[in-house]
């Protein structure tokens, strides 16, 4: 049965082409700006972390007192080096990190070759098993390192493959900038989307970094900060590198781990404990002021999902909204111009319920073939989106099988939830009333 | 004079009625909302930069092995020395950051050295005696910088400028009643004298949350000894392309012992605003296609609709005609019908805008809907309703009196 309405639907579908043209193209377009922008809204605010995000937080500390945030911004987003090397002291939590962006160049020994520049992060040896960094060769460094200020250096495939032609280089020296550094590991292909623990500093969707080294030898030798360097409401500051790190200049971001909530009840006990003491002891001036975020709270606070593709989805939700409007009003119009037809059939003794299916059958199709279109327009739209967003983010986004699937099934059940009215008033066509008035 | 027996009518169509009501509705929400963000954000993207735009080319230079402080203070006097000698180019400096160029350096200005007391936020360009006419600034007060007055810092060193050069916009924010020029200002412990002001210079920053302040400048008589050093050239008219080929080879050949990244280390400042707006005129382009497609399918599906009306009335049409009505009559009928409706769906637009853009502006930085944009909205769409339904209308209105007779 369902083949003959399917028949029928198809018949039905070619008598008034343009009329079905229109529909079909609505919906496709609807779809498609709605899949498109859903794309890369999905790819922005995933969770980069899925089985960790709960369990990794970002302690922030008011190091800079109400006085100093006159405007009524935020607290800081990063830490002083005092408090964060006060915290990483004290080490409360399972693992911890404290984090800087740093940028160095690296002179390659082939001299026909031009000196390039190398992004990376200073942070402890917890860095790596707490975010869960793969490695190809060797491994992290160790807490003693830490302690000890090594000059060594984990570096990125990326950068591996550049110097040593992906063989396994560990052992070997990394000279950075006028440093040399002994490299312990390889990390494999690894830039979590966004790269939460830098969205302080960056967007989280640029590059992958091309090395890791410790934060306390990254300090020894006056390694500048390549991230933000916060100091709004300082009164002035010694000048020099050991001024900076007394300074109330903020710029070192910290990473906590911490396994259940119990223990997070307790770090931020143990934080505002710590406010208080430098309340105490004459460093804030204030109250003590601290948060504890974790890892999705933090993407939040920190706007990683631009607003601009927010905007887009839910424009292009309200754009697919006026589209279904659009093909409820065609396929009603459609629908009941059969209204003659309906009674005769209703007459001739077919149900409710089949002239019900028989017409859902009509708008699946439409339905599937709308979906057809969406997935060409999708595929025009993903290949245009660098057009409307940033390319870090544009290229995040990509044509996969779930979203392929994704989109005809919403695309039929889009359509299917709009022919439900026109259906409903075809079934319930009075046959007599029909039969007598034409 | 018609609409009594048009209101008649309609009550048996509900559904229809109701759904291109609707539609129109929510197309005016949208399209008048997008209209507003298309204005703001194209407004947002031709603010003048108080720059020589066309003939300028930025360079991101940063040196290799991390030379000390002196090292790097030779290395850029040799640089610009290069980059003078390089034919076309017509003058150059060294600084921290470009207008637009997202990044740059931030400073609370005030009278007082008190850190606390600021009267307004600034960004800060380190120059030199050449940024004034490299730049192309227009000085209204004062005077330049003297090659004498030029101080020099290192990374963590203190910014603490004699002199300084400030925009109008700052010194008006400064000083509202009267000349800054002469008079002290502290972005430091010590007082800085305001020795000129120029007309506009704006801030390297293009984020929305920093736009209230995009023309408070300074630029302050430093070279900054960083390992990372801007360098912007102003070149001989028309010779941009020429200067591109030729600036980062006379550079390198100079002393290789730098990175200039090959993807976006030299820009023209075309470039510069390109990559500062990519964001707004993105928004820019989705929104008026969304709104194009969005006018276009409320247009046909006006079509659709009133087309199945006239079909299903051809025999009321022809009773209509029979009994004397003119075609004209008929014409105006559905003309009537459709304004009839589009005029509910535009009240009802109306409110939904005013809706959606306050709700808008709760969740994005975005200001009130201006009045403007819905009337302007009402216009067109009412246009487009009309214009829609005027091929179903004329079609209707040739449907012959015989209709009447027919049965089917």
């Amino acid at each position: 049965m369902l083949a003959y309405y399917l028949r029928l639907g198809l018949r039905s579908l070619r008598r008034n082409p343009i009329l079905t043209a229109l529909m079909v193209l609505a919906i496709g377009v609807g779809i498609a700006a709605s899949m498109t922008t859903y794309a890369v809204f999905s790819a922005v605010s995933a969770n980069p972390l899925p089985g960790k995000s709960s369990q990794l937080f970002v302690p922030t500390i008011d190091a800079w007192g109400p006085q100093g945030r006159i405007d009524g911004g935020d607290m800081p987003d990063a830490l002083t080096y005092t408090d964060a090397m006060a915290l990483m002291h004290d080490r409360k939590g399972v693992r911890q990190t404290a984090i800087y962006p740093l940028s160095y160049t690296v002179i390659p020994g082939d001299v026909s070759r031009e000196p390039f520049h190398v992004d990376g992060y200073a942070a402890y040896a917890d860095f790596f098993p707490m975010f869960q960094a793969p490695f190809v060769y060797g491994s992290g460094w160790d807490r003693g390192q830490d302690d000890a200020h090594a000059a060594v250096v984990v570096i990125s495939n990326q950068l591996n493959q550049q110097l040593f032609g992906g063989a396994n280089s560990v052992g070997r020296t990394l000279r950075l900038d006028d440093h040399d550094y002994q490299i312990v590991g390889v990390m494999a292909d690894w830039n979590p989307r966004p790269r939460y623990y830098d969205v302080n500093n960056s967007d989280g969707f640029s590059d992958p970094p091309d090395f890791i080294l410790p934060f306390t030898h990254a300090v020894d030798i006056h390694s500048d900060t390549d991230g933000n360097d916060l100091c709004r409401g300082t009164r002035g500051r010694d000048p020099g590198w050991d001024g900076w790190l007394r300074s109330g200049c903020a710029w070192v971001s910290l990473w906590v781990e911490l396994p259940d909530s119990a223990a997070a009840q307790a770090y931020r006990s143990y934080l505002e404990g710590y406010a208080g003491e430098q309340n105490r002891a004459g460093r804030f001036h204030w109250p003590p002021d601290v948060a504890l975020f974790d890892l999705t709270q933090w993407l939040q606070h920190e706007k990683v999902v631009p607003p601009e593709t927010r905007m887009s989805l839910l424009l292009s939700l309200g754009f697919l909204l006026v589209c279904l409007v659009n093909t409820v009003g065609l396929l009603l119009a459609k629908f009941m111009r059969r209204a003659g037809e309906i009674g005769v059939r209703r007459a001739l003794g077919a149900s409710r319920r089949e002239i019900w299916m028989q017409f859902l059958a009509e708008a699946a199709m439409v339905g599937v073939a709308g979906g057809v279109a969406g997935l060409l327009f999708t595929g025009v739209g993903m290949s245009s989106i660098g057009l409307v967003f940033d390319p870090d983010i544009a290229r995040l986004a990509h044509m996969s099988m779930s979203l392929i699937g994704l989109t005809l099934l919403s695309a039929v059940l889009a359509t299917v939830a709009t022919a439900f009215y026109p259906t409903w008033r075809a079934a319930h066509v009075q046959p007599a009333w029909q039969l007598k008035s034409n | 004079m018609q609409i009594k027996p048009v209101l008649a009518a309609l009550r048996h169509h509900k559904a229809g009625t109701l759904l291109i009501a609707m539609q129109i509705a929510l197309t005016l929400a949208i399209v008048c909302n997008a209209l507003f963000i298309i204005h703001a954000r194209l407004a947002r993207l031709s603010q003048p930069s108080g720059v020589d735009e066309p003939s300028l080319l930025v360079i991101g230079n940063e040196w290799a092995g991390k030379p000390d402080t002196d090292q790097i203070a030779s290395l850029i006097a040799a640089d610009l020395d290069t980059l003078r000698k390089v034919p076309g180019v017509a003058n150059v400096y060294a600084t921290n950051a470009v207008p637009l160029g997202n990044g740059g350096n931030v400073l609370g200005m005030g009278h007082s050295p008190d850190k606390f007391q600021r009267v307004a936020d600034s960004a800060y360009y380190f120059a030199d005696e050449n940024t004034l006419p490299t730049l192309g600034l227009k000085l209204v007060e004062g005077r330049n910088f003297r090659p004498d007055e030029i101080g020099q810092v290192d990374g963590k060193g203190t910014i603490q400028p004699s002199v300084v050069i400030i925009t109008r916009e700052l010194a008006r924010l400064m000083f509202p009643h009267e000349s800054a020029l002469g008079k002290p200002v502290y972005i430091s412990a010590r007082p800085s004298i305001v020795i000129g002001v120029v007309e506009r210079l704006r801030t390297p920053f293009v984020d929305s949350s920093m736009a209230k302040w995009a023309d408070n400048s300074t630029l302050v008589p430093y070279r900054w000894l960083i390992p990372f050093t801007r360098y912007v050239v102003r070149v001989q008219p028309g010779q941009l392309d020429e200067v591109m080929h030729h600036v980062r080879a006379a550079l390198y050949a100079a002393n290789r012992m730098r990175v200039i990244n090959p993807k976006d280390g030299m820009r023209t400042f075309a470039q510069v605003r390109e990559q500062a707006y990519r964001d707004d005129r993105g928004m820019a382009i989705l929104m008026s296609g969304i709104s194009v497609i969005l006018l276009l399918i409320t247009g046909a599906g006006i079509v659709g609709l009133t087309s199945f009306w006239v079909g299903q009335r051809r025999k009321q049409i022809g009773v209509r005609r029979a009994l004397g009505a003119t075609r004209h009559d008929i014409l105006s009928y559905f003309l009537t019908e459709n304004l009839l409706i589009a005029v509910c769906g535009v009240v009802m637009g109306g409110v939904l805008a005013v809706g959606l853009n306050l709700w808008l502006m709760k969740q994005f930085e975005i200001d009130r809907l201006a009045p403007g944009y819905v009337l302007a909205g009402v216009v067109t769409l009412l246009l487009l309703g009309q214009a829609a339904v005027l091929a179903p209308a004329l079609r209707a209105s040739r449907v012959s009196p015989v209709e009447a007779t027919r049965s089917v």
